[in-house]
């Protein structure tokens, strides 16, 4: 079964998606048990992980609607926590976009955070897989990390306040994307876009709904592309 | 407690899986196998490393609770400085959480 080369990358996707394991099921867990003493019921909680399938976003909803914000405004917060996913499906589109819309489909309803970055890298050292072992690589991180997602959270509404939610599982999550990140800083033109949207995220922490995210993310784009223009051109120049 | 009605619950439950399944499909859906400029693959090369360091910035260094805290601030410092010396987000993650839950422990 195991034979194709996609399906070995499928494999090969499962193995590097292991670590994140770790982190997100206690995150799941804290999540479903939090949302059940909120006063969620299972189905609604399940409707959270299952349908939008986006951590962060569902915390922030879950904070939002114990503090009784009206709807529009816990559904435009929550949406403003994803849009960075739009940046990820334009930065994954090359790779994967010549597949067929259904499972384009499906690739854009996993494309949260782990798989994106774990695919970015290995799409990146390895640029001559074909779209199938890039799309077996992907859903090889992003399928049992979901199934892991709904069945942790699943466990933490129905355990609800037997689940320790102080264990500092808040923390984890930053740390996963440290983890992911620093490995890339391998020239000076990925050091200073990770810089500038470290400053700018910070100065622009005024901004509503989290939008500084994404003026930061966006100059740092620029100012990632621009440092790497000026390299070649003083490489060319010397 | 959630005071909200149980339409309301599921108002926000299918706005925010519709509303986040589109921003996902956005590129993947509509552009699809059509070729992308080469000013903007460039910048999209740079997306993880100008997206996901401005998540962690301000929980680190912003103003939320947990912010400026000695143990999270070293275990951050710890886990990046793994990950560029050994290229590795498997030793990076370990170390970084271990550290974190290790500390975390013997200190209460």
């Amino acid at each position: 079964m195991f034979k194709s080369p996609a399906s070995r990358q499928f494999l090969i996707g499962i193995k590097d998606g292991l670590p994140f394991h770790i982190v997100l099921w206690p995150f799941a867990a804290i999540f479903g048990a939090i949302a059940t003493q909120a006063g969620l019921n299972i189905v609604e909680v399940m409707g959270f992980s299952v349908l939008v399938i986006a951590g962060s976003a569902q915390l922030a909803a879950l904070q939002l609607m114990t503090e009784n914000a009206p709807t529009v405004i816990v559904i435009a917060t929550a949406l403003a926590v994803n849009l960075r996913m739009g940046m990820y499906s334009a930065s994954i589109t090359p790779h994967i976009g010549k597949s067929s819309l259904l499972t384009r489909a499906f690739a854009a309803y996993m494309l949260y955070d782990q798989p994106y970055a774990l695919s970015t890298i290995k799409f990146e050292k390895e640029p001559d897989l074909s779209v199938s072992e890039k799309l077996g690589y992907f859903f090889g991180v992003a399928i049992p990390l979901g199934i892991g997602w709904y069945a942790l959270t699943f466990t933490g509404a129905v355990l609800g306040e037997k689940i320790p939610t102080d264990l500092g599982v808040d923390f984890a999550v930053p740390i996963t994307f440290l983890a992911v990140v620093s490995p890339m800083l391998k020239t000076l033109a990925h050091l200073a876009a990770a810089l500038t949207s470290v400053v700018l995220v910070l100065a622009l922490s005024f901004m509503p709904f989290g939008s500084g995210l994404l003026v930061a993310a966006a100059v740092a784009l620029v100012v990632g592309a621009q440092v790497e223009i000026w390299m070649e051109h003083r490489k060319a120049a010397s | 407690m959630i005071e909200a009605t149980t339409g309301q619950i599921w108002t926000i439950i299918l706005s925010m899986a519709a509303g986040t399944f589109l921003i996902r499909f956005a590129f993947l859906g509509f552009v699809g196998d059509r070729p992308l400029p080469n000013w903007l693959l460039r910048l999209l090369r740079y997306t993880p490393v100008a997206v996901l360091p401005a998540v962690v910035a301000p929980m680190l260094l912003g103003q939320g609770e947990n912010a400026f805290d000695p143990l999270r601030l070293g275990c951050a410092a710890a886990t990046i400085a793994v990950g560029i010396l050994t290229r590795n987000v498997l030793w990076a993650i370990l170390i970084g959480l271990g550290l974190f839950f290790g500390f975390g422990a013997l200190i209460g």
